[in-house]
C-alpha cells in the first residue's frame, strides 16, 4: 500500500466501475470496502440485507458474473468490471419476475428478510437447471438461510416459478432478461 | 422487489451511530471508567447511568433490571455505558478505547448452583418465581401405584436466530419528547419503557414498528432496552441515532429460550392409567427477571400434556443465574416441559412393556374431563382422532415393524416416534383480563377501512389474517381494508403480538368491532339488512357527511364461564388450547453418529384455518425450529458468556436439514376466537423435539434425556454400547 493508503493526489479514492442491474455506476471508496456496504450505502440498493456478515446467512447474496456470491465477502475491488444482478433488478418494468409471483403466492416469503437473497439464489438455480428436482432446489438453497418458513413453501415456490416459465417461453431466460431491467 | 424498507434501510437527516460498551465479567462491582487519550472523545456522545432523566428501569414483571449498570453488573455483556458519532466506522475502535475496571465478585452459572442457595446474586434467595400447582392427593397415590416410573430430563438455551439482527432509530426533542421506529414485537412495551426512563407523558412518547425480519419473541421484551439506549444518545447529542446490532453482539447479548430442568415421578395403575403425577421444573431465569415468571407459568400449565390424572403435584421454579438474561421464545416455556412430558411417557410404556402409542391414548383427555388446573375441557376435544389420523398418515405401525426388521443389516438405524401436545392460545388464566385490549375499525376519507391495532407484522401474517376477519365481518372485499400502521400516535393498545393471541383474541375484537360498525350504519346512516359492497361504502359516506368521523371500537371480552385463581392455580388456565400429534421419521446414522428427520407428520386442530397456506407456513416454520432445538442448536457458555455467538458455529437447520413435513389440519370452529380461530403460532415448536428423540429412541434402543442431541452427544452413548440397559419398547 501506498503511503497515502491507494488514493489519488487528490486524496480520494480511484473510481472503481461495475455494472449493477444493466446500469453502469463508479464508485469512489475503499477497495475493501464490502460490495454489500457499497450498494447499501452508495448506491442506496437497500434490497440487498445484511444478515451475519461472515457469508452463513446468505441474505446478501447477489449475483457477479453469472455466480452466486455473497456480497458481505467481496471486497469491491473484486467487483471491477463485474457485471451484478440485485433484487431490485428481478422485476422487469414493475412487472414481478416469476419468482416473485411464485414466493408471493406459495408463502414463500413471511417476514421477508431472508427473501432478496433467496430470490438471488433461486435465479441462479434455475439459471443453471431450469427444471430442477427437489434434490437440486434444497442444495441450490442450502447457503441461504430462512428461520420463518422450514424453507417447504420455499420449494414449492420454486418448483412453481420453473412451470411458471415453461408455460411462458417470454419469461426465459431469466438472466438475460433480468439483467436488463432498471 | 427489495423495496420493503427495515430498520437498516432507512436514515434520518443529520442521524448518527450508537453502539453499546458492555460488562467483560459475569458479575462485579464497577471499580473504575477511564477513556483512552488516543481518541478524540469531543467528537463523541457519552451516557451512562448519570444521564437517565427517569428511573434506571426496565420493568417488564419485576423491577430489577437496569437501562445501564450502575455501581455494579450482574452479567457478561450488561450495557454500562453508551457512545454515539456520526461515523458508524469509528464506533469499534472507541468501544474498546473504554476501559473499565471490575471488584469481580463470584457468579453463579447453574440451576443446581443457584438452588444451594449458599450464593445469593437475586433477592433474598436467587427464586426469582415459583408456583406450586396441585390436584387431589399425591401423597396417598403412591402406596396404591402398580408401576412408579421416574425420569430427568434436560432442555437447553436456544438463540431465536431472527435474520434481520435487532435495531432502532430514535429521536429527541424538547417539543416531541421521544419517537422510537425499530424492528419488534410490542410497540406499547416499548412506550412503556421510554415513559419510565425519560419519565414523559403519554403524548411526548411515540413508537412505531418498522418491518421486522423474524421475531420469534426475541424482540417481545429487548427491544425496550434497546429503544431506550438509542433515545438516550439521541437526547444527549441531539441527533437521530441508529443502533443496529450486529450478529456477533446480537447473539452474545440478547435473550434466549430458558434453559430447563424438568424431573418426572409418575404413578400408574394395573390398568396403565395415570394414578399420580409429581412434576418438579426448575428454569435457569438468567441475572435479571424479565419474563422468567410468566415464561415458568406456561411451563407449568403444559407440563402434565394432555391427559387425565386424578392427582397431580407440579412444583416450578424460576432460578437467578449470572447468565445473560433469558427471556420470550415461540413456545414461551412448553416447549421444555412438552419435551419432558413427551419422552417421559415413551419411558413409562417401555417400563410397562407397553406400545407407546396406546399408553397414551388409554389416558388422553376427553371433553368433560378436567385437567390439571381442573378445568373443565368443555369444547370438543378429539385426541383419539388427531392419533388416528397421524398414524395412518405416517403408516406408523407399518413403518415401525419395517424399521425394526431391517436396522440389525443397517449402518442408518430407523425409528419412529410420536407426541401428543397442546397449546393454550392468549395469556395465562386472567392476563387477557388485565391486558383489557382495546382495538377496532374506522373508515377513511378515501372509503377504505382500516383495522385499527397495535399487533405487528413479523411474518406470521397478522396484517393479512385481521384484514381479511374484518373484510369478512363487514361483508367487502379484502381489497377495501388496510391496516392502520402499527404506530402509539395512531393505534390504541390491543396487547402485544404474543401468546398465539392474535387471530384468536384481537381477531375476535375486529370481528365485533366490524359488527358493530354496521350495527352503527344500519341505525344511523340506512344500511339496509342485506347489502352489496357498494351499499356499504354508500352508507359510510352518508354517516360521515352526517356525524364526521366513523369508528367502532371493542375492548376485550371474555368468553363466559371463565375463572382463575392465581394463588392456587386452578380454573381455566387458558381460553381455547389447540391441540396436535406429531410423528417423526429418524435415521440415525453408525458411521457419522448423526441423526437426521427424513420425513415429519404434523397433525392438530387450532379452531378453524383462516388461511390455509399460512397457517401451514406457522406449522412448517415451528417444525423447522424444533427441530433444530433438538438436533442442532446449542448455546455454548463459557464463564457466562455464549462463545459460539456466530452463524458458523451456532448452527440452525438449512434447505437440506428439513425433511418434508405432512401438515393436517382437523377444525372444529372455536366459538369465542376470531372466525373460530384459535392460537397457532407457538404450537409446532412444542412438540417436534420429544418426537424426534422418542424417535432415535426407537431406531437406537438407547434414552436420550437432554436437548440439544448433538453427534458427539450420540457419539458419547452409542458408541459405549450402553443400549442394553434400556427397557425396550414393544
Amino acid at each position: 500500500m501506498k503511503a497515502n493508503g491507494g488514493k489519488t493526489p487528490d486524496g480520494s479514492w480511484p473510481a472503481i466501475r461495475f455494472t449493477v442491474n444493466g446500469e453502469s455506476r463508479s464508485v469512489c471508496v475503499p477497495p475493501m470496502k464490502r460490495l454489500l456496504d457499497v450498494l447499501r450505502e452508495n448506491l442506496h440498493l437497500t434490497g440487498t440485507k445484511e444478515g451475519c456478515g461472515e457469508g452463513e446467512c446468505g441474505s446478501c447474496s447477489v449475483r457477479m458474473n453469472g455466480e452466486l456470491v455473497n456480497s458481505c465477502l467481496i471486497p469491491v475491488l473484486q467487483a471491477e468490471g463485474a457485471e451484478i444482478q440485485t433484487v431490485e433488478g428481478l422485476a422487469l418494468d414493475g412487472e414481478l419476475h416469476p419468482l416473485q409471483e411464485a414466493f408471493l403466492h406459495h408463502g414463500g416469503a413471511q417476514c421477508g428478510i431472508c427473501t432478496p437473497g433467496m430470490l438471488m439464489a433461486a435465479a441462479q438455480l434455475l439459471a443453471n437447471s431450469p427444471h430442477p428436482s427437489e434434490a437440486q432446489i434444497r442444495e441450490g438453497l442450502a447457503g441461504n438461510l430462512c428461520r420463518c418458513t422450514g424453507f417447504i413453501r420455499i420449494f414449492e415456490s420454486v418448483t412453481a416459478a420453473a412451470s411458471a416459465s415453461d408455460t411462458d417461453p417470454a419469461q426465459e431466460p431469466l438472466l438475460e432478461q433480468t439483467n436488463h431491467a432498471r | 422487489m427489495g423495496r420493503a424498507c427495515y430498520i437498516d434501510d432507512m436514515e434520518r437527516e443529520g442521524m448518527w451511530y450508537g453502539a453499546t460498551v458492555r460488562s467483560a465479567i459475569p458479575r462485579g462491582l464497577l471499580r473504575s471508567i477511564a477513556f483512552d487519550r488516543s481518541i478524540d472523545w469531543s467528537e463523541f456522545t457519552v451516557v451512562t447511568a448519570a444521564d437517565l432523566p427517569g428511573e434506571n428501569v426496565i420493568q417488564l414483571i419485576v423491577a430489577d433490571q437496569p437501562c445501564l449498570a450502575d455501581g455494579k453488573v450482574n452479567h457478561c455483556e450488561e450495557p454500562i455505558l453508551l457512545l454515539a458519532h456520526p461515523d458508524k466506522h469509528q464506533l469499534r475502535e472507541a468501544i474498546s478505547a473504554v476501559q473499565i475496571e471490575y471488584d469481580p465478585l463470584p457468579p453463579v452459572f447453574s440451576i443446581e448452583e443457584s438452588e444451594r442457595q449458599d450464593r445469593i446474586v437475586w433477592g433474598p434467595d436467587n427464586l426469582i418465581k415459583s408456583f406450586l400447582l396441585e390436584k387431589g392427593d399425591v401423597d396417598s397415590a403412591w402406596a396404591r401405584a402398580a408401576h412408579i416410573v421416574e425420569g430427568e430430563y434436560r432442555t437447553g438455551a436456544q438463540e431465536h436466530l431472527y435474520i434481520e439482527n435487532q435495531g432502532v432509530i430514535a429521536e429527541y426533542s424538547a417539543e416531541n419528547g421521544v419517537t422510537v421506529w425499530g424492528s419488534l414485537q410490542c410497540p406499547y412495551y416499548v412506550f412503556k419503557a421510554l415513559r419510565g426512563v425519560f419519565d414523559l407523558p403519554e403524548d411526548k412518547v411515540r413508537v412505531v414498528q418498522t418491518e421486522t425480519g423474524g421475531a420469534f419473541g426475541g424482540k417481545e421484551d429487548y427491544p425496550s432496552i434497546l429503544a431506550c439506549h438509542a433515545a438516550l444518545l439521541a437526547m444527549k447529542s441531539g441527533h437521530p441515532v441508529k443502533m443496529v446490532y450486529d450478529r456477533m453482539e446480537d447473539l452474545a447479548a440478547t435473550t434466549k429460550r430458558h434453559p430447563a430442568r424438568i424431573r418426572h415421578r409418575t404413578a400408574l395403575d394395573q390398568d396403565d392409567k395415570l394414578l399420580a403425577m409429581e412434576i418438579h421444573l426448575d428454569t435457569d431465569g438468567g441475572a435479571y427477571a424479565t419474563l422468567s415468571s410468566t415464561v415458568l407459568s406456561r411451563a407449568t400449565l403444559h407440563s402434565t400434556g394432555p391427559y387425565l390424572c386424578p392427582n397431580v403435584r407440579v412444583r416450578a421454579r424460576s432460578w437467578a443465574t449470572n447468565h445473560i438474561p433469558y427471556g420470550a421464545f415461540r413456545g414461551f416455556g412448553a416447549p421444555q416441559a412438552v419435551f419432558a412430558m413427551e419422552r417421559h411417557m415413551d419411558e413409562i410404556a417401555a417400563a410397562l412393556g407397553m406400545d407407546p402409542v396406546e399408553l397414551r391414548r388409554r389416558n388422553f383427555l376427553h371433553e368433560g374431563d378436567t385437567n390439571a388446573t381442573e378445568q373443565l375441557m368443555r369444547e370438543p376435544l378429539i385426541l383419539d382422532r388427531l392419533l388416528d389420523r397421524a398414524l395412518e398418515e405416517s403408516d406408523y405401525h407399518v413403518k415401525r415393524s419395517q424399521f425394526a426388521r431391517e436396522n440389525a443389516e443397517n449402518p442408518i438405524k430407523r425409528g419412529m416416534g410420536i407426541a401428543a401436545f397442546y397449546h393454550g392460545s392468549g395469556f395465562t388464566g386472567s392476563g387477557e383480563l388485565y391486558l383489557n385490549s382495546l382495538a377496532g375499525v374506522d373508515v377513511t376519507p378515501g372509503g377504505k377501512v382500516r383495522v385499527l391495532v397495535s399487533n405487528t407484522e413479523f411474518g406470521q401474517g397478522t396484517n393479512t389474517i385481521l384484514t381479511q376477519i374484518a373484510a369478512e365481518a363487514l361483508g367487502i372485499d379484502y381489497g377495501d381494508v388496510i391496516m392502520a400502521a402499527p404506530d402509539t400516535a395512531m393505534v390504541p393498545n390491543s396487547g402485544p403480538t404474543v401468546a398465539s393471541r392474535t387471530s384468536m383474541v384481537v381477531g375476535r375484537i375486529v370481528e365485533r368491532a366490524s359488527s358493530q360498525l354496521i350495527a352503527l350504519l344500519r341505525e344511523h346512516a340506512g344500511l339496509g339488512v342485506t347489502y352489496t359492497r357498494e351499499d356499504f361504502l354508500a352508507a359510510c359516506v352518508r354517516y360521515r357527511a352526517a356525524h364526521g368521523e366513523l369508528s367502532s371500537m371493542c375492548r376485550y371480552e371474555a368468553p363466559p364461564g371463565i375463572y382463575w385463581d392465581d394463588q392456587t392455580y386452578h380454573g381455566e388456565a387458558y381460553g381455547a388450547y389447540a391441540w396436535a400429534i406429531y410423528v417423526a421419521q429418524v435415521g440415525v446414522d453408525t458411521v457419522t453418529y448423526s441423526a437426521e428427520v427424513e420425513k415429519f407428520w404434523a397433525v392438530q386442530e387450532v379452531g378453524r384455518v383462516l388461511h390455509p397456506v399460512l397457517a401451514a407456513g406457522q406449522i412448517e416454520g415451528g417444525i423447522a425450529q424444533g427441530i433444530g432445538y433438538a438436533l442442532y442448536e446449542k448455546v455454548v457458555l463459557q464463564d457466562g458468556r455464549m462463545s459460539n455467538n456466530q452463524m458458523t458455529n451456532y448452527i440452525m437447520p438449512t434447505a437440506e436439514d428439513v425433511p418434508p413435513i405432512a401438515v393436517c389440519f382437523e377444525e372444529i370452529p372455536f366459538r369465542y376466537g376470531g372466525f373460530g380461530a384459535k392460537g397457532i403460532g407457538e404450537l409446532p415448536h412444542d412438540g417436534p423435539a420429544p418426537a424426534i428423540l422418542n424417535a432415535i429412541r426407537d431406531a437406537t434402543g438407547v434414552s436420550f434425556k437432554s436437548i440439544p442431541l448433538l453427534p458427539e452427544d450420540l457419539y458419547a452413548r452409542l458408541a459405549a454400547g450402553q443400549s442394553v440397559e434400556e427397557p425396550a419398547l414393544p
